[in-house]
């Protein structure tokens, strides 16, 4: 039995219906990831001893297990205690957190290369630490790691197939769900495959338009 | 609190990192409306002195007081935070190398602060950096980001941002240090001009002729200590201090 392709567009529904929720939770998991990174590297940076510790603690747990088990802790295990997320939900924080983690490494970094000098300047004409901080040396910095912060959004679409295994129907669970009527794999599998490199290009491509935007403002 | 008379008072300025004494005990008056140069070989503190006027590198000992006001009081932290900010809005700081805020055009550099904090509506705010910047003539500029600029250009958006906040105070750490022989001019005439309106500045230089030409008076800085101070006539051609002249007699023959 060789590829047949014909099957394919009568089910083209169902996998478009999954691109979309690939789609929407890889938006939603890069918003929080980006805005939670700057966060925790906020925190990690300057926040009481108090704080920072358990936060590091928690940091280094998230970057150290597998992105599968802590999607599973928060949609299963936080039933346990009476927080009942919804899978979609369940599964953007736990993204979203995921590379917020990784973000917040990247900017951590980034925050410590901005020139002294920002600081002080900042600090001279009256602001606070704290708002020197977000009008001067954040955004600097922000803008500074805007390619790797790509490269992770392109892993966390990549990534975003692991919600699949708590029930939410993104384009890896649509084309599985496809497969199970027509027991066609091969043809479905590349289909989905296809379909993450489309949405793949259309990320690079937005990216690309926010690193010009960007990179003409400096 | 303070008996003052001056309008800038520096009193036992003493600055240590360990052992190593930066500044032994200075002091140094400011008249409303003056302009003070702050000259000395390198590492004879007197980046050290300015900065610390506006609490950037704090005194380890003695007093700085701004028209009145204590500028390095002992405070509770979070009060001294407060007290700090509000101080500094009255001390403008023009930097050597400029740090401009390279995400923000000469506008949003200038207007950023007083937006922030004396909550300038934004008729306000574009008013004032089209005043700001005419004034030192970038005005062509306004919406070029840093990046774009010449030094010269840089540091003088960089004087506009300064002056945004209506600083009693301008101090001015080597502003023309880092720029090349042809940009110097037209910061020196920027700052003539506020010599001009009567702005009380203090500036830390290299330059001796500007000095010579636009100061009230001339501080000679040595490891530490103030060596000699006079009206610059008197410092630049008839120095009392052995130190004095073969420092200006080596900077004047290595310069031009």
């Amino acid at each position: 039995m060789g590829l047949d392709f014909s099957v394919v567009p009568q089910y083209l529904d169902i996998i478009l219906l999954g691109c979309a929720w690939t789609i929407g939770i890889t938006v939603a998991a890069a918003i929080l990831s980006f805005f939670g990174g700057i966060v925790f590297a906020v925190i990690a940076l300057y926040a009481p001893w108090i704080i920072r510790q358990p936060f590091r603690l928690i940091a280094w747990v998230f970057m150290s297990t597998p992105l599968l088990l802590q999607l599973f802790l928060i949609y299963f295990g936080l039933v346990q205690i009476g927080i009942d997320l919804p899978a979609f939900i369940a599964g953007i924080i736990g993204l979203g957190l995921h590379f917020a983690v990784y973000n917040s490494e990247l900017i951590q970094t980034a925050i410590l290369s901005v020139d002294k000098g920002q600081m002080e300047a900042a600090r001279t004409v009256g602001l606070s630490r704290s708002q020197a901080l977000r009008k001067v040396v954040i955004p600097q910095a922000v803008r500074a790691v805007i390619p790797p912060i790509g490269n992770n959004m392109i892993a966390l679409l990549k990534d975003s197939a692991l919600v699949s295994v708590i029930g939410v129907s993104e384009l890896t669970l649509s084309a599985q769900r496809v497969i199970g009527r027509t027991y066609r794999p091969f043809e479905f599998y590349l289909v989905a495959a296809a379909f993450y490199y489309v949405i793949n290009l259309g990320m690079e491509w937005v990216l690309r338009k926010i690193e010009r935007r960007i990179s003409i403002s400096r | 609190m303070t008996d003052q008379k001056h309008f800038v008072e520096i009193r036992h300025a003493q600055k240590a990192f360990g052992t190593l004494e930066v500044l032994k005990d200075i002091s140094l008056n400011v008249e409303r409306g003056q302009i003070v140069a702050i000259i000395g070989p390198s590492g004879s503190g007197k980046s050290t002195l300015l900065r610390a006027i506006n609490d950037l590198d704090p005194l380890t000992g003695g007093e700085i007081i701004l028209d009145g006001v204590q500028v390095n009081k002992t405070l509770p932290h979070r009060q001294y935070e407060k007290h700090i900010n509000e101080m500094r809005q009255q001390i403008g700081m023009v930097f050597q190398h400029f740090n401009l805020f390279p995400h923000m055009t000469a506008r949003e550099n200038v207007t950023m602060a007083p937006k922030m904090l004396k909550g300038l509506s934004k008729e306000e705010a574009d008013a004032l950096a089209v005043e700001q910047l005419d004034k030192v003539g970038m005005l062509e500029r306004i919406d070029y980001y840093p990046s774009r600029l010449s030094g010269g250009q840089k540091q003088r958006v960089a004087i506009a941002r300064a002056l945004a906040m209506k600083p009693k105070l301008m101090l001015f750490d080597e502003a023309t240090s880092a720029l090349d022989p042809e940009l110097v001019d037209e910061v020196n005439q920027v700052m003539k001009k506020l010599a001009e309106e009567h702005m009380t500045m203090i500036i830390v230089t290299h330059e001796m002729d500007f000095a010579a030409s636009v100061c009230d008076r001339v501080l000679f800085m040595d490891k530490g200590v103030v060596v000699e101070e006079g009206p610059p006539e008197v410092v630049f051609r008839n120095p009392t201090q052995e130190r004095t002249r073969e420092f200006l007699r080596k900077h004047l023959a290595g310069a031009k």
